[in-house]
């Protein structure tokens, strides 16, 4: 694998591995690991360094995470992602909101149609976690930011709500928390009123080892199959290879941004 | 040069009284406006989701171009040395002070964590234009702020000049920061184009200066002062200038976007199909905001002082609406995620946003413009703004 | 920069409400605060003195580690003193004016800003838990773990 992704692959990996083998914190993990820095290491265990990850260890920029959507696999009609979202997350479903125009939206189903072909496609829209994310360049107090593996997240301590950032983002994905939560929030996701938010590529889960998000485990559920969450970062993960396998576009891809959202079918 | 002696206005009368308490009442709604707000959050405006920045956007923003326009009037007596404009200065300067401080209270205001304003404060982000403005609009009261104290206090005059200059300079800056805040976009068509920050600086030169004139002339006529008609007759045509090149920059900016392919939906909803957006841009914006004052100003109608009032009045409501449109219009267009194709959504993709601003959001705004006349109004009380007289034997004597 | 700023303008705001109190004892003053003991759990992961004077700085020190840098240790988290503070009657730190937080920061006088974001409440069932291998390590400040209702004094303490 190295010496396909010189850059980005099993040298930084190794290093990762040592980092958790001399942290002496989870055996099986620095074995993992170890067993990783050796050639063809199964993918499970790579998965495992990156998604084990200690707790008292920062995030790390060898990771990069990443979604595949695969719209010709996203099931019309079907809500399923947006309501594990929702209920993961703690925001009201749009549909039982007071003020449907001022409700949080941190995932929508996208329904598209050309209008010279009639040809309809539909997916899920969210933040795009760019790797140059323009609502990181505009954010006056620093509160909008990228984490080191690519999520990018808004610090409510210091968000002052000015929706910059919302005037920035080309995919919408943002949403200002127009009322009072009322303790309504989830223990593990705060947000409150007065303050913008996203998707978070479920920053909760991915930190507790998960290695995956609310959306995808609910469209595996479903059947549908369409959304693969993984490290881009690392060739033998799953979102790597089909990303290898299959032509995937990126939305508004003449922005440049480098997004950490592919589409396939679009 | 004769001297111009400026002395205070007495401002014990009924009618100072009433104007400062009418004034100080619109201070009351809008802070309790903000009140209003803060304490419900924004789902109590008009506000939403896809429109997030309202009237009162529409409001901070203009006082604040307004705030760098009103200056000119002091730029041109002390940077271009034109003596007529001397006794001019001191309002000119306050009246900067003034709109800036209400211009800035309305945008921190409506801010969703208005209580963390000494975050802004403390937390920079120096790829934000958000950041570099806070340092203009900080930067622009320091050095009005010396800059009239130089015109007021004699023993600090020679000073004026050099710190004329520096005020002329950094109010283009800031100007160029309060496009650049919409040029630096983008995600929206409309925006994302350098020719927003030489377009608010020229519109800054009109609205400012029309302000400056309806200031100028309430202030002369309720205290019973000679206003002379060479004064308002030299910045009757300075104000056809700048009116004049506003229209010629917002007909550029429209002309060189119907030229590109891609911008031609969005510029067909602000031209032709945006409703109440095209019904503002065309009937506001260029009608009311530029041919009409026009139109007054260059014809008979202009030496009279009563149409140059309604033609500075026109320019003001012009000024507005041209915010309306820019601020709200932009916003009020769909994003556009994949280009040629329909879009549709439960988050309103691919649809014209409609926005209905709410009461308290009027009234913060206006809040913002009383804010403004206030300062004014006391400063001229206190402070040695104003000549005793500027008829127009005396301004004559200053040209000789 | 802001959160020195926000800690200095807190102990200032403290101080003033203990030195408020401390000058109207004849009166009575604002109710002395009720600290409820931790649900779960005998002993804080610091001391106690330690923390009534600290457990601002603590927690905006584990708060940029955990937001920004992604460390979700759970020594210092709120939602680890959520757990153990939140009250047996309310379910919830902040809910009424004798939960934990709100008790102490009424009497102070001092606004807190968590919970506009934070969930009051702890995850999972309000019920006591043994220290486990995570929270061994806590067992040697067991000793000093008297509790003893909190005086006037004591608050002022705090505030120096």
């Amino acid at each position: 694998m190295s010496e396909m992704n010189p850059n980005q692959g099993s040298p930084a990996r190794q290093q990762a591995a040592q980092t958790v083998e001399s942290l002496q914190r989870r055996r099986f993990i620095g074995a993992a690991g170890a067993a990783a820095g050796l050639a063809i290491a199964p993918g499970v265990m790579l998965i495992e360094v990156a998604h084990g990850r200690p707790e008292e260890q920062a995030a790390s920029s060898a990771v990069r995470w990443g979604m595949l959507v695969d719209a010709t696999k996203c099931g019309t009609g079907c809500n399923d992602c947006v309501t594990a979202c929702s209920t993961e997350n703690g925001w009201t479903p749009v549909a039982e909101s007071a003020h449907p125009k001022q409700a949080p939206q941190w995932i929508r189903k996208l329904e598209l149609q050309d209008p010279l072909t009639q040809m309809e496609t539909n997916l899920p829209m969210m933040c795009q976690h760019c790797a140059e994310p323009p609502c990181v360049d505009v954010c006056p107090t620093g509160a909008s930011f990228k984490r080191a593996d690519g999520i990018v997240l808004v610090n409510r301590h210091t968000c002052i709500g000015c929706r910059y950032c919302m005037m920035a983002c080309p995919y919408k994905a943002r949403s200002l928390v127009h009322e009072q939560l009322n303790d309504t929030q989830k223990p593990d996701v705060p947000r409150g009123i007065g303050c913008v938010e996203s998707c978070t590529f479920c920053v909760q889960k991915v930190d507790r080892g998960d290695g995956t998000t609310a959306c995808v485990e609910a469209c595996t559920a479903s059947g549908h199959n369409a959304l693969v969450f993984g490290d881009m970062n690392d060739p033998e993960s799953e979102i790597s290879r089909k990303l290898r396998e299959i032509p995937t576009k990126q939305v508004r891809a003449d922005l440049n941004l480098n997004l950490g959202v592919r589409y396939h079918g679009i | 040069m004769a001297s111009i002696t400026f002395r205070e206005v007495e401002g014990s009368s009924l009618k100072y009284w009433l104007l400062f308490g009418g004034l100080g009442l619109f201070v009351l709604f809008g802070a309790l406006s903000w009140n209003y707000m803060h304490h419900y959050g924004h789902v109590v405006t008009g506000m939403d989701n896809q429109i997030v920045w309202g009237l009162p956007h529409v409001f901070a923003v203009f006082l604040i171009v307004a705030a760098s326009g009103a200056l000119n009037v002091a730029s041109i007596a002390s940077v271009f040395n034109k003596p007529m404009y001397k006794p001019l200065a001191p309002l000119s300067a306050i009246l900067a002070i003034a709109l800036m401080l209400g211009g800035l209270l309305v945008l921190v205001l409506d801010l969703g964590r208005s209580d963390r304003l000494i975050v802004a404060m403390t937390h920079f982000n120096f790829k934000s234009m958000f950041t570099w403005n806070v340092f203009l609009y900080s930067g622009f009261f320091a050095l009005v702020g010396i800059y009239l104290w130089t015109m007021l206090d004699r023993t600090v005059k020679s000073y004026s000049k050099a710190a004329g200059t520096a005020a002329f300079i950094w109010r283009l800056l800031l100007t160029t920061g309060t496009g650049s805040l919409f040029g630096f976009l983008i995600a929206r068509e409309l925006y994302g184009t350098a020719m927003l920050a030489p377009m608010f600086i020229i519109m800054s030169f009109a609205y400012g200066l029309a302000v400056y004139l309806m200031v100028l002339a309430a202030a002369y006529s309720w205290t019973g002062r000679a206003l002379g008609d060479t004064v308002m007759q030299r910045l009757r045509y300075l104000l056809v200038i700048f009116v004049a090149a506003v229209l010629y920059f917002v007909v550029t900016y429209h002309m060189t976007n119907l030229y590109f392919t891609k911008l031609h939906a969005v510029e067909a909803f602000i031209l032709r199909d945006g409703g109440i957006f095209t019904t503002l841009f065309w009937f506001g914006q260029i009608l009311a905001g530029c041919v009409i004052p026009l139109v007054i100003l260059l014809t008979g109608l202009g030496r009279q002082r009563s149409w140059i009032m309604i033609a500075c009045a026109l320019v003001i409501l012009g000024g507005i609406l041209q915010m309306y449109v820019t601020i709200i219009g932009a916003q009020a267009y769909p994003l556009d995620l994949f280009p040629g194709l329909n879009e549709k959504s439960s988050f309103f993709d691919g649809v014209v946003h409609s926005y209905m601003p709410s009461v308290p959001e009027l009234f913060l705004g206006l809040g913002g413009v009383a804010v403004a006349l206030l300062v004014t109004t006391f400063a001229v009380k206190v402070l040695r703004l104003l000549p005793e007289s500027l008829d127009d034997a005396t301004v004559a004597k200053l040209e000789h | 920069m802001a959160s020195l700023m926000q800690r200095a303008s807190r102990a200032a705001f403290l101080a003033a409400a203990i030195v408020w109190a401390g000058l109207l004892p004849a009166q009575g003053g604002a109710p002395k605060p009720v600290i409820e003991k931790a649900v779960k759990g005998q002993q804080c992961v610091e001391d106690t003195e330690y923390m009534r004077k600290n457990h601002m700085k603590v927690l905006n020190h584990h708060r940029d580690k955990t937001v920004i840098e992604g460390i979700r240790t759970k020594k210092h988290s709120l939602k680890e003193c959520i757990n153990c503070h939140a009250s047996e009657k309310t379910g919830s730190v902040a809910k009424s004016k004798d939960d934990f937080c709100v008790s102490c920061h009424t009497y102070a006088a001092v606004k807190i800003d968590c919970f506009e974001c934070h969930s009051t409440k702890p995850q999972g069932p309000m019920t006591m838990h043994p220290l486990n291998a995570d929270t061994a390590h806590y067992k040697h400040k067991l000793a000093a773990g008297a509790k003893k209702p909190v005086s006037v004094d004591d608050m002022a303490k705090v505030a120096q």
